[in-house]
């Protein structure tokens, strides 16, 4: 394997498409995220946007094209191979995934573990910061079952910030909390780029966070990437289908009462 | 009528389809543990001892109490039904041939694997397939750590360690407990019962004990984590896995069992 490129874009996404059991969810996406950048990734719901995700941080395998990371593909090596070119990225998962077998500390603690040899007074210094970072200092030996949701994301976003990535990736950081907690996680967001110097690909339905967050958005609509650009771009768009998602107005489907009859019965 | 025997017959197909993808999958979960225990080092996603450690601990170190608590009644039933039954023929003495004869080589292994099976077994099987629902195992492996080493690995190679040990042990408490009870009811000193005993099982009685253990081992190690992997859906879904899971690995090691007593 050849060592990352560190002037290769963080993330590339060539023609990807993927989706379940032989049935395209993804169709013939492409883009790219360049160092320092946050880009959201937006869509309604059911337009395919977590699936995306999965294939953009290795967890599914495409139907077609490829995702780099830092210039290799993700896909096209053994999982040995995805397993290292992983470690480079961080991942907040919507649910926090942490352990929880492991308290926050542990959690936070355990990407260094397993990927350094740093000691245990250097580890444990780490996750203080980290926890820090996040305002959750004070409650290392606290299990996720402990934690409030709006702790559990920050707790989330801490671990995958343990091993200063230069991409990471957060889904629906702010969905389901209140209005003060969701904008402390966007000052977060906004804070690992700034201070970091991290990318970060947010993905989210929640337009208030997406506008304030975004270096540039990506709306995906039934699959497909429909726009790419900055919030001033977006808002500016002729499209009715944006104009649609940014005034949150429901796009009716034109009314057939022989194929609603045939989905009814099965027939579909 | 010709409906039903054709719907019949693809409820069939579907079951022993769902079967043989059941085995192909537990097969590929095994060789993938054997890889990463030989080779992740080499891959940077070596087993680490301390999780190794903890797993000894759970399955193993946990297992004793009820492990010896069974095995000694267990002996000590053997050698009551022996005595009772030999009363008949007024050849009492000789129970001690029928348990050194049938402890080593059936009930020491069949006990301890059947409470290693629903231990460890539906433990594994609720811990992997509650990862899987609360996406820890999808957080693992966006980690760059490898769930195979991080959570099968060690778990598997922790029963392999365990059974044939715990195996030895249920040996020795099954003899002992059952010995205390000639003891008392016939009056056979612990010397003469251990030189009967040691003078019957051979070599290969404890050979055969531990091979069957070994395979118990790989079994419940195998069913209970591919069960795991595959839980998808909810908390109910977890709920009958874990008790697939139990019967399955109880069902697999009596078929071994009889497998071993009619090849071996």
């Amino acid at each position: 394997m050849s060592v990352p490129d560190r002037q290769a874009p963080p993330i590339n996404v060539k023609s990807l498409q993927g989706g379940y059991h032989g049935q395209a969810v993804i169709h013939d996406c492409s883009m790219e995220i360049q160092a320092g950048e946050i880009v959201v990734i937006m869509g309604g719901s059911g337009s395919g946007k977590s699936t995306f995700l999965r294939h953009l941080i290795g967890l599914k395998e495409p139907m077609q094209g490829d995702v780099e990371l830092f210039g290799q593909s993700l896909y096209h090596v053994d999982e040995f191979e995805r397993l290292k070119l992983l470690k480079g990225i961080g991942v907040a998962f919507q649910s926090g995934a942490l352990l929880s077998s492991m308290t926050v500390a542990q959690n936070v603690a355990l990407p260094l573990i397993e990927h350094t040899d740093l000691d245990e007074a250097t580890i444990d210094l780490i996750v203080r910061m980290k926890l820090d970072f996040v305002g959750l200092l004070g409650k290392e030996d606290l299990l996720p079952s402990e934690l409030s949701g709006g702790m559990l994301k920050r707790a989330a976003v801490a671990r995958a910030i343990a091993l200063d990535p230069r991409l990471t990736f957060m889904d629906e950081p702010s969905a389901g909390l209140d209005p003060v907690i969701a904008a402390a996680l966007d000052d977060l967001i906004i804070k690992l780029k700034e201070t970091l110097g991290m990318s970060v690909v947010v993905v989210t339905h929640e337009l208030e966070s997406a506008f304030k967050i975004a270096d540039r958005i990506v709306v995906l609509d039934r699959g497909y990437i429909i726009f790419t650009g900055t919030v001033a771009e977006l808002k500016a768009s002729p499209s009715q289908r944006i104009q649609n998602l940014i005034n949150r107005v429901a796009e009716e489907e034109e009314f057939d009462p022989e194929a609603h009859l045939k989905r009814l019965f099965g027939e579909d | 009528m010709r409906d039903h025997i054709v719907q019949s017959i693809s409820h069939i197909g579907a079951k022993l389809n769902h079967s043989i993808a059941f085995i192909g999958f537990t097969s590929k979960t095994i060789m993938a543990a054997l890889f990463i225990l030989v080779r992740g080092r080499a891959k940077a996603q070596p087993t680490r001892l301390r999780h190794l450690v903890a797993e000894i601990n759970t399955a193993g170190i946990d297992a004793l109490p009820i492990v010896i608590l069974m095995s000694a009644m267990i002996g000590v039933m053997l050698a009551i039904q022996g005595i009772h039954s030999l009363r008949i023929f007024g050849a009492e003495t000789q129970v001690t041939f029928g348990l050194a004869l049938s402890i080593p080589r059936e009930f020491a292994p069949l006990i301890t694997g059947i409470l290693v099976a629903g231990r460890s077994g539906s433990q594994l099987t609720s811990r992997v397939g509650s990862m899987r629902l609360n996406g820890e195992i999808d957080a693992l492996t966006v980690m760059g750590i490898s769930p195979m080493r991080f959570v099968v690995a060690p778990s598997f190679l922790a029963l392999i360690i365990c059974l044939p040990i715990l195996v030895a042990i249920a040996n020795i408490a099954a003899f002992g407990a059952a010995g205390l009870y000639i003891d008392a009811s016939l009056g056979i000193g612990p010397q003469a019962y251990w030189a009967d005993i040691l003078a019957v099982v051979a070599l290969e009685d404890l050979y055969h004990s531990f091979s069957k253990s070994l395979v118990f081992a790989i079994l419940i190690g195998a069913i209970s984590i591919a069960i795991g992997m595959r839980v998808s859906g909810g908390a109910d879904i977890l709920g009958k896995a874990t008790t697939s899971s139990v019967v399955s690995c109880i069902s697999a090691i009596i078929a071994a069992d009889a497998a071993f007593a009619l090849l071996l």
